[in-house]
């Protein structure tokens, strides 16, 4: 695969994301909390997932003033969310000089076949991933930091935990296939074969690997580290709890001592009320996020 | 005997550091508490948001610790650890460990568009990432390389700091330089 200059850049900032939480905010003073909490990043948006739920509609990029507000007010790298397949928003996005673009599931699909051409772009994409075909096509795309999907606004940790575990297992079956089988897994992952000759060799994806979509507390956040996630982005977890503040330093800190249970005890303790949950199973398929992408 | 070498590992590029330092010949160890401290003879703290890092340094009481433990040993700072090392820090302003005398600006090359790759002299390649810029530094400073008229690489008795990020390339000479000084 080729590591060139613009792909080591896009790459590189992902790099400096690990260990560390992107919180989901909608205005300014969210996004001061957030940094003031210890946040690493964070994803400018109109909605957080959980009302998107509640509220239905069409789900588009956030509004361009609220974005430049918290690109203007904090000095952590500020994402931003397009639609999927959605390349003119992503061209507006890039225009404003977000540092990151999330094509997302949360969003309302523009394009039901086709993901941005994300190569095209100087401005690094994220795109999310329930398994490591759909991962490594958005790699193929020109995506920069994968996350697993998860369920966005659903508070509950269970999608985010099987679609983490499916990659991580999915990677590790590679490393031991010789050549020929690689070619035949590739058909199967409809994937590139170069990429996945990599992931073989190297038992990891070759670009930062996250995880997202229903963290609501710290220990969610630790799960999903210990089980390989690099970094977490938490959306509705954090300003829909009682208490955000504290919950955003709570899960900065499990991020970093995700190994740590003296640690994680701490960062669990006077924490208020986490956000309510969702029984997915009790979800109607048209409801969920997760299926969204191709 | 290697030298046992801590990173960082509070949030950030750790990872790439511990590599690059296994990869320069030195035993690299993740440093997340005091006791982890106590156990290493030199310091990288690595690339990655400054602001995470000092409110993790304060939860955790870690901040004096560590600036106690730079009055003897040494301690590299790469981009965001270069930002703490600084006497001063603006835009915005914030604290740092005031280790070594330089002013240094957050974010001065511009946004993650304005990030870049490019060669310093002595053909080092030099990946910039929402870099800082050194704006000025005191007579004690020891200036190594420069780009664009300002200090990337810069060292002042036994730290050293770059704006860079040496730990994304292959080269491990800015890592052997730091192993010298422990």
């Amino acid at each position: 695969m080729v590591m060139n200059d613009d792909f080591r850049l896009k790459t590189g900032l992902a790099e400096m994301l690990k260990g560390g939480v992107i919180m989901d905010v909608t205005n300014v003073e969210q996004a001061q909390i957030a940094e003031k909490a210890g946040a690493c990043a964070v994803m400018a948006l109109e909605r957080v997932p959980s009302d998107i739920r509640k509220e239905g509609g069409v789900a588009r990029m956030a509004q361009i003033r609220i974005i430049r507000e918290i690109m203007e007010t904090v000095s952590i790298p500020v994402m931003a969310k397009a639609r999927i397949g959605h390349f003119t928003e992503a061209r507006v996005l890039e225009a404003l000089e977000v540092d990151y673009i999330d094509e997302s599931e949360v969003l309302t699909p523009a394009d039901e076949e086709h993901h941005i051409d994300k190569k095209a772009f100087k401005v690094p994409f994220v795109c999310g991933a329930r398994n490591l075909g759909e991962a490594l096509r958005r790699i193929a795309e020109g995506a920069a930091m994968i996350r697993t999907k998860g369920e966005a606004g659903s508070g509950n940790i269970v999608e985010a935990v099987r679609h983490i575990r499916t990659i991580v297992k999915e990677m590790k079956q590679l490393t031991v296939l010789g050549k020929e089988e690689l070619v035949h897994e590739a058909k199967k992952l409809q994937a590139p074969l170069e990429l996945v000759e990599w992931v073989a060799e190297h038992g990891k994806l070759p670009v930062p690997n996250f995880s997202a979509g229903g963290i609501a507390t710290p220990a969610d956040a630790a799960l999903v580290m210990q089980l390989g996630a690099e970094a977490v982005f938490v959306g509705s977890g954090i300003f829909k709890s009682s208490d955000p503040e504290a919950r955003a330093r709570a899960v900065v800190k499990a991020a970093t001592y995700y190994k740590d249970p003296i640690k994680l005890l701490e960062a669990s303790e006077e924490l208020g009320e986490a956000m309510p949950g969702l029984d997915i199973t009790k979800l109607p398929e048209a409801e969920l996020m997760q299926t969204r992408g191709w | 005997m290697k030298k046992k070498v801590g990173v960082l590992a509070l949030q950030g590029d750790f990872e790439a550091h511990r590599k690059a330092l296994e990869r320069a010949g030195a035993d690299a160890v993740e440093v997340r508490t005091q006791a982890d401290l106590d156990t290493v003879d030199g310091l990288i703290i690595p690339g990655g948001e400054s602001t995470s890092m000092l409110k993790l340094l304060h939860i955790e009481n870690l901040f004096e610790p560590l600036r106690a433990f730079g009055q003897h040993k040494p301690i590299f700072g790469t981009c965001a650890g270069a930002i703490l090392l600084a006497r001063e820090v603006s835009n915005p302003a914030q604290e740092s460990f005031g280790l070594m005398d330089i002013a240094v600006e957050r974010n001065a090359y511009g946004r993650q568009l304005d990030s870049r790759i490019v060669k310093l002299d002595g053909d080092v390649e030099a990946v910039f990432i929402r870099a800082p810029i050194i704006r000025s530094a005191g007579p004690e400073v020891k200036v190594i390389a420069s780009y664009n008229g300002t200090p990337v690489w810069a060292e002042q008795g036994r730290h050293m700091v770059a704006t860079f990020h040496p730990e994304l390339t292959a080269d491990t000479r800015v890592h052997e330089s730091f192993l010298r000084k422990i």
